[in-house]
């Protein structure tokens, strides 16, 4: 299977990221390409997930800049970032645990609803159309995610491997182009983490969706990553295809520890 | 069964002003996780807006006939300075807390409570006033070949039913329908995960405001034009407290029905039991009320359940 992977859609450049005193990233530049499937691995506290929260907007860093598609940012506002098509699912569950599981993904397409305000509270003409079409988009996703049965159920009920599957599905129900996966695979039994895998893959396959992964698991990384990035204490150690990282003596010593 | 009719009318006009106020509790915390507790501060401020607004429109415009025309105008513009206010809040508190534990925005909420306290007395006066909106008060008499006597309903309660009742049709609409309303569940469930999916959180917060500032006008409106505008206006809001326990934080519906409840629980407990306990109980009945719900239902009648995997 040969994938077409593109130029350069995302570029991360000398980014430098911290908090009071503490140096959470350190001068970190890497490059995503377009339908590719990146990772970014590294130890506990390495910065990944401060890394995506850069990428998402969520922090600011205090060097760097970000260029998405030609356009260069030194901070990126969250709101911005989910128009500009980057899409992003979360570490520790954030989905809204009130609503069902179909609310929750619609509230993925919040941004792609035009219809006036009066027309939706009343469901008439164009926005009943509207709410139809999104709908659609949305039942794709749940077959496409195999959640058919869950549709109405308040997303707190459902068990934590299904809550990152509705996670996903929300950030799909954006139709990014960018995907940001926040340890998809966390706290997963091997089962759950196959289907997970199974589902990254085929979202990129499918929809040629753009990945950028942070995952603790070196071996799912390995098998489904173009590339990757290592960080360690907030430095870049290692950057390339699975294999070139595998033997990388600086992210041998900082998973396995080295010999003094 | 006359005079026990009447009882329990009179308790679902009170009832119904306190959901008008609870109603305020329910959006704001619906939309945006937070409990409000200036939502008092905000109907006495809206009232005071309005008293002031209708008295000064016909010196400003020189419309004095139509009062009609003037009491729009000055609802208009009472609604304007609500929507400042709400636009206030979010600049220059709600911004600088997102993503903050709901404790921190309970503070802050209690703080915008005494500045709008403090700020509607310095700008609108702080004397008693009184809003006139030209309802009609003269009683009419009902059933009167049924019972005896008939039953006397104020005209200017039953208006104000029909005022709330169509409000609580389109917020439940707004809420249930609309993408916006999808947005302000979302909100309130999660900013971050919000934030991700492009809900722009400022703009939301500002709406949400916006609503809860309008229906704290219509109660304080109400509320005015029954009891006049004073500072103890304020405190009322913590009447309907108890009516936001019972009903549900999280329940439009609830506050409605948990308003009803208590309105005609503290008529009908006050006239009927009152005398063999000597009295005051419309005082304690709410929240009595409230604590006996609070021990078999802690979301309250209505509230979404509470969900904690653990």
């Amino acid at each position: 299977m040969s994938k077409k992977i593109g130029d350069v859609i995302l570029n991360v450049s000398n980014i430098s990221l911290a908090f009071g005193g503490v140096k959470a990233l350190t001068d970190i530049s890497f490059d995503v390409r377009e339908h590719e499937i990146r990772a970014i691995i590294g130890p506990n506290g390495a910065g990944k997930s401060s890394m995506l929260n850069c990428i998402n907007g969520v922090y600011t860093p205090q060097h760097g800049s970000i260029t998405f598609r030609g356009k260069t940012f030194n901070h990126m506002d969250s709101h911005d970032v989910a128009t500009m098509g980057i899409a992003r699912t979360f570490q520790n569950l954030a989905l809204f645990k009130g609503m069902s599981v179909l609310d929750n993904l619609m509230s993925g397409r919040n941004l792609k609803i035009k219809s006036n305000i009066f027309l939706q509270a009343l469901r008439i003409g164009p926005a009943e159309r509207e709410e139809i079409m999104h709908r659609e988009a949305v039942e794709r996703i749940i077959d496409f995610l195999e959640i058919q049965a869950f549709r109405k159920t308040p997303v707190g009920q459902l068990p934590y491997g299904l809550q990152k599957r509705v996670d996903l599905g929300r950030a799909l129900a954006m139709e990014p182009q960018v995907l940001l996966l926040d340890e998809p695979m966390a706290g997963m039994n091997v089962e759950e983490k196959q289907d997970m895998c199974r589902f990254v893959l085929d979202v990129n396959d499918e929809f040629g969706t753009t990945v950028v992964l942070i995952e603790h698991d070196m071996s799912v990384v390995m098998d489904i990553s173009d590339r990757v990035v290592v960080l360690d204490y907030g430095k870049k150690i290692g950057d390339g295809t699975p294999d070139e990282v595998r033997n990388n003596p600086d992210v041998i010593s900082a998973y396995l520890g080295t010999s003094h | 069964m006359g005079f026990f009719l009447e009882t329990l009318l009179g308790g679902l006009m009170a009832g119904m002003l306190y959901s008008l106020v609870a109603l305020g509790f329910v959006l704001i915390y619906k939309a945006s996780g937070v409990f409000n507790f200036a939502q008092g501060a905000m109907v006495l401020f809206a009232a005071l807006a309005m008293a002031r607004f209708a008295e000064w429109v016909p010196l400003w415009t020189g419309i004095t006939d139509n009062r009609l025309v003037t009491t729009s105008i000055a609802f208009i513009l009472a609604g304007v300075v609500m929507f400042l206010v709400a636009w206030t809040v979010e600049r220059f508190v709600l911004r600088h807390l997102v993503n903050q534990e709901g404790t921190t925005l309970l503070m802050a909420t209690l703080g915008i409570a005494y500045l709008l306290d403090g700020v509607g007395q310095t700008i609108f006066g702080s004397d008693i006033y009184k809003i006139d909106i030209g309802m009609p008060k003269e009683p009419i008499m009902a059933f009167e070949s049924t019972f005896p006597g008939g039953i006397l309903i104020n005209k200017e309660d039953l208006i104000a039913a029909a005022i709330a009742a169509g409000l609580v049709i389109l917020l439940t609409l707004f809420f249930q329908k609309t993408s916006t309303g999808r947005a302000l569940r979302a909100v309130a469930d999660d900013h971050q995960a919000a934030q991700s999916i492009g809900i722009p959180l400022d703009r939301i917060w500002v709406v949400v405001w916006c609503v809860a500032g309008v229906v704290a006008l219509v109660a304080g409106m109400i509320w005015g034009s029954k009891l006049g505008v004073q500072f103890t206006l304020s405190t009322v809001a913590m009447r309907a407290l108890p009516v936001v326990i019972l009903g549900g934080l999280t329940s439009v519906p609830g506050a409605i029905l948990g308003g009803l409840i208590i309105g005609v629980g503290e008529k009908l407990s006050e006239v009927f039991l009152g005398p063999y306990v000597g009295g005051g109980i419309e005082i304690w009945f709410a929240y009595v009320l409230a604590l006996i719900v609070l021990l078999f239902r802690p979301q309250g009648l209505f509230g979404e359940k509470i969900i904690d995997r653990v």
